[in-house]
């Protein structure tokens, strides 16, 4: 069946405009960060470790904030990402450690359905519970890291327990472009088109717009819910293997506070916290500049105990700006309404 | 997984109770024995109560007192509970005393819990050495200090000095900006490079939380940051892997020496691939060693705790009793690309 093609009015390509604008203004401001550090200290950008590291970095928490992103816009949160991250990292270990030999890609395949169904745990009791999402991920935050610690307690898993060849898929590059990079960018762009061209993605939109007009309208809302968290908890998982692949230790507290992060980048990324509007896209490129400002404030000579306070200001500084930005909008659509009427 | 985890518990606590019945009749047939010597030794039973088992580092101090106490021919035993938790040892040390060994080295878990149940031991005749981890100082005879401050921080100095040749730009990587261990050894550090390598610049401290992906990417920065940085310390175990595993995988890989506190298992891979030329940490063998010897010395009367009486520890040499019944085991560890294939904790 063809998609109904709607009359592009003033109003809906205003509305495109401005979420171009957002993502536009993220990867201005993500740009001006890399360029003062590189200006501050040529080694940022370009340096072979400066390169790799300015890819590698966010390319995790891209993942998280892709599945976080497509949480957000069914007018939901999920806050126990970092844990799932956690646990998925964990496990991950333990299945090089225990089953000695066991292929990499069965790794992969069982962590992300591993994390999969911690989502659905979560999506079940949101979609079937009605509880909201804020109070159950931030119970399930709390207990999936009880678990791991419970599982792990105060062992670890080495690096030297994990084999050569998955370590070096966490540093590894294909043509100067981090391997960890590449298959973050993989998801993100399916995940991209999804949201943007299929039913199943405009439906995660309409849901968070209207929950309510969504159900009248027929839509399967708690299927959607249900698909929007174990996306997200998959997605986690994914990272764990990843940060597993990456960082090669792993304690009890792998991942914790992550899931700020992820949200962090979201909100940045312009998706909006009550649903509805934002792109993948945003998230991602908000999960992107989020890190590397982190690492380019030690460059700009800013002491680390300022550092974490800085990140502050600069996320509540881009939810005002786009505060302001959305009212100016706002009132710039009525008055496009108006003219043409 | 659980279920696996669960069995594995089983399993502990079965060879525990194995265990435990086994250093039962040993214990038996150890006074028996020694009566007949007649030498008025005293019964050279001693059992190790470590904060919980399975810990790597514990199997590895189990090892040592092994050695010692079968060098001169006691009888070794080693109990305790699965959890470190603060009281679960008191069960442990209430049974020991009923049994009536001759001594229980203890690392204890919390310095006040199992005082009283260290007292009894006490009055009953049992002598009572902690060792890695101490209790309250009059609950126990002796406590066997694994390394002080100074020693803790001018070892890690020394080894950076001599790996960077003296001179040029180094930085810390420590635990948390709080972190009370952490920053007694970063003061010290800085008195001691301040007097004795003034050609040695420390440029920067950050730190890393003791969180593997924070410490990694505070490495990342500070490499960056630092263009000129010849070396960095981290003296916690969790920053000094984050480091390695950082380092090993960076174009600064053998031109930025690093050096900390670590453990062997943690390091042995970038020892091996030639991040981390050496590192340092006491030796938890040397320490179940030395406090064998030091519950020997007790059992047989040849010194009571206090201070400025001295003991002799078989390979160690000799040891003396500082103020608050501690002996200190001396200078940590440097454990290097030779002997790390030695230990497994």
């Amino acid at each position: 069946m063809t998609a109904p093609t709607i009359e592009k009015s003033d109003v809906t390509k205003r509305l495109r405009a401005v979420g171009a604008a957002r993502e536009f203004g993220i990867l201005i401001a993500l740009l001006l960060v890399i360029l003062a550090a590189t200006v501050a200290n040529p080694n940022f950008l370009f340096s072979s470790d400066g390169w790799r590291d300015l890819l590698l970095t966010p390319s995790i928490l891209v993942l998280l904030a892709v599945g976080q992103a497509i949480v957000i816009i069914t007018r939901n949160v999920d806050l126990s990402v970092g844990s799932v991250l956690g646990l998925s990292a964990y496990l991950t270990g333990r299945l090089f450690i225990d089953l000695q030999g066991i292929p990499m890609v069965a790794v992969f395949l069982i962590v992300i359905v591993f994390g999969g169904l911690l989502g659905l745990v979560n999506g079940a009791l949101v979609a079937f519970a009605k509880v909201p999402s804020l109070v159950i991920t931030l119970g399930t935050l709390y207990a999936y890291r009880g678990i791991n610690v419970l599982w792990t307690g105060s062992d670890r898993v080495n690096a030297s327990d994990l084999p050569k060849e998955f370590l070096a898929l966490g540093t590894g590059q294909i043509l100067f472009i981090p391997i960890l990079t590449i298959i973050a960018l993989a998801v993100l762009v399916v995940a991209g088109w999804v949201m943007k061209n299929t039913r199943a993605g405009r439906e995660f939109y309409a849901i968070g717009s209207d929950p309510a007009a969504a159900e009248l309208y027929g839509l399967r809302v708690t299927r959607r819910l249900l698909t929007a968290f174990v996306l997200s908890g998959a997605l986690a998982g994914l990272g764990g293997v990843l940060y597993a692949a990456r960082y090669g230790t792993i304690s009890s507290q792998a991942g914790s506070g992550w899931e700020l992060d992820a949200v962090g980048a979201a909100v940045i990324g312009g998706v909006a916290i009550f649903g509805g509007s934002g792109t993948v896209w945003g998230a991602a490129l908000g999960g992107v500049l989020l890190l590397t400002i982190n690492r380019a404030l030690p460059i700009l000579g800013i002491p680390d105990f300022w550092q974490r306070a800085v990140v502050g200001v600069l996320i509540i500084g881009a939810i005002v700006l786009d505060r302001i930005l959305a009212i100016r909008q706002k009132r710039k659509l009525l008055e496009a309404r108006e003219d043409e009427s | 997984m659980f279920q696996k985890k669960h069995r594995a518990g089983a399993l502990a606590a079965l060879a525990v109770s194995v265990a435990l019945l086994a250093t039962g009749c040993a214990v038996d047939s150890g006074s028996g024995s020694s009566e007949g010597d007649g030498g008025g030794d005293g019964d050279l039973s001693i059992t190790f109560v470590p904060k919980n088992l399975g810990n790597p580092y514990f199997d590895t101090s189990s090892t040592g007192a092994k050695e010692a106490i079968e060098e001169f021919g006691g009888t070794f035993a080693e109990v305790g509970p699965a959890e470190a938790t603060p009281d679960a040892q008191v069960s442990y040390i209430n049974t020991l005393t009923q049994q009536g060994v001759g001594a229980m080295a203890v690392s204890a878990n919390d310095p006040e819990a199992i005082c009283d149940a260290l007292n009894e031991a006490r009055d009953a005749g049992v002598k009572v050495v902690t060792f890695d981890s101490d209790t309250n100082p009059d609950c126990r005879d002796l406590f066997i200090n694994q390394a002080t401050a100074e020693g803790i921080a001018k070892v890690q100095v020394d080894l950076i000095a001599d790996q960077i040749g003296g001179a040029g730009e180094i930085a810390i990587l420590s635990a948390s900006a709080n972190a009370t261990n952490q920053n007694a050894w970063i003061a010290t550090m800085e008195e001691y490079l301040a007097s004795d390598y003034p050609d040695i610049t420390l440029v920067d401290t950050v730190y890393g939380d003791d969180d593997d992906q924070t410490s990694f990417d505070k490495t990342a920065a500070l490499l960056q940051t630092h263009p000129d940085l010849k070396g960095i310390i981290s003296p916690t175990t969790v920053g000094i892997a984050a480091a390695a595993r950082y380092l090993s995988t960076s174009e600064y890989k053998g031109k930025v020496a690093l050096t900390g506190l670590g453990t062997p298992n943690q390091m042995r891979e970038y020892v091996e691939d030639g991040t981390v030329t050496s590192f340092a940490l006491w030796n938890p063998a040397d320490l179940g060693y030395l406090a064998s010897y030091a519950a020997k010395a007790l059992i047989e009367g040849d010194i009571t705790g206090e201070e400025g009486d001295s003991f002799d520890a078989g390979k160690l040499g000799e040891f003396e009793v500082g103020a608050d019944g501690v002996v200190l085991l001396g200078d940590p560890f440097v454990f290097d690309a030779d002997n790390i294939g030695d230990f497994d904790f």
